[in-house]
């Protein structure tokens, strides 16, 4: 099989293990990346919320925040997964979309 | 390492806005005269491959998380501009459609995942490597360090963009207006853990697809094509 083969493969299954990405930081009890809190957690961490901060916060409604499904976040682990891995193809579909095009536009015809 | 909407003034988010521009302008008309269409296939995995990638939270107990990137992988197989093309689509897919660092922050969140970290891991990497053989196991150690200074040096540019902000904006009282935390906490906080956990995430991920690539496919390292 060719290697650019392989990798495509590589890549599926990695999607399908991208939970593992969710279950560990909760099973450490690990939070948000550092500078990525939320409202809460940065009332939590400095007693306040920064105006500005505040503000910009709101600027745009992402269709998927945090790569999950609106209304599922209490319905646990096997659903943020599910919507987790939903994401991941969503996305990565879309990527690949888009490099496709943008190669199209960008790369030599001529030599194969 | 992806900062949110809010946590960088106008000013900061501008500015990393006005430096991208340049920099995307040049990766594209580099790629306009390297980039060949049977490589095309290669990109868009190395593309989803960084976003993915960025999708394996790894933890510090009782702490923060944070991923690698996988920009010096991209640049090691395709050169750094190409890689700089990758991680971009790969950062606004995820901005615009999860959330995923801000949309006032794609410049900076760009200049330190898509520009610096493929840039300084490419040529380090090309430092260390220098004229080994392609099966060389030298190839896949400076491949595993290139990634991890990679990855470092744009925790630190995170931190450095973080910690500006309590000295550029703030309140008649003191309070921040966005990032709360200044120099003296956010470069340690970003580039500590970066260089305790996962800064070594992106070594081991860089270095282990470089050595299976030197058994599978040592053509796709681009040994002899020299600087691209």
């Amino acid at each position: 099989m060719k290697t650019i083969n392989k990798l495509w493969i590589g890549l599926v299954v990695l999607i399908i293990l991208c939970p593992i990405g969710l279950m560990l930081p909760e099973h450490f009890k690990a939070g948000a990346a550092w500078g990525e809190w939320g409202a809460d957690e940065m009332t939590s961490l400095v007693g306040y919320i920064p105006k500005g901060l505040e503000k910009l916060s709101n600027l745009w409604k992402a269709p998927l925040p945090d790569y999950a499904f609106k209304g599922w976040e209490e319905k646990g682990m096997k659903h943020l997964s599910i919507a987790y891995i939903a994401s991941a193809v969503i996305g990565i579909g879309l990527t690949v979309l888009s490099m496709f095009f943008l190669g199209k536009m960008l790369a030599k015809k001529d030599d194969k | 390492m992806h900062i949110p909407d809010g946590y960088l003034g106008p000013a900061t988010s501008g500015v990393f806005y006005a430096v991208m521009v340049p920099i995307w302008i040049a990766v594209s008309n580099k790629a306009k005269k390297m980039l060949k269409s049977k490589q095309v296939p290669l990109l868009a995995i190395g593309a989803a491959f960084s976003f993915l990638i960025m999708m394996f939270n790894v933890p510090i107990p009782g702490g923060t998380t944070g991923h690698a990137v996988g920009g010096t992988l991209v640049a090691i197989l395709l050169g750094p501009w190409a890689a700089c093309i990758a991680v971009t689509v790969a950062l606004v897919i995820q901005a615009l459609l999860f959330g995923d660092g801000g949309i006032t922050a794609i410049g900076a969140n760009c200049f330190n995942m898509a520009f610096l970290s493929p840039f300084v891991g490419y040529y380090l990497y090309k430092l260390i490597s220098h004229n080994a053989s392609a099966a060389s196991n030298r190839r896949m150690f400076a491949a595993g360090i290139a990634a991890y200074i990679g990855l470092n040096v744009a925790a630190l540019a995170a931190g450095i963009e973080f910690g500006l902000q309590p000295l550029l904006h703030h309140t008649a009282n003191g309070q921040a207006l966005y990032c709360p935390y200044g120099l003296n906490v956010a470069v340690p906080a970003m580039l500590g853990e970066h260089l305790l956990i996962f800064g070594w995430v992106e070594a081991i991920v860089t270095a282990l697809v470089v050595k299976y690539l030197q058994k599978q496919d040592p053509s796709l390292l681009n040994v002899d094509e020299g600087v691209k």
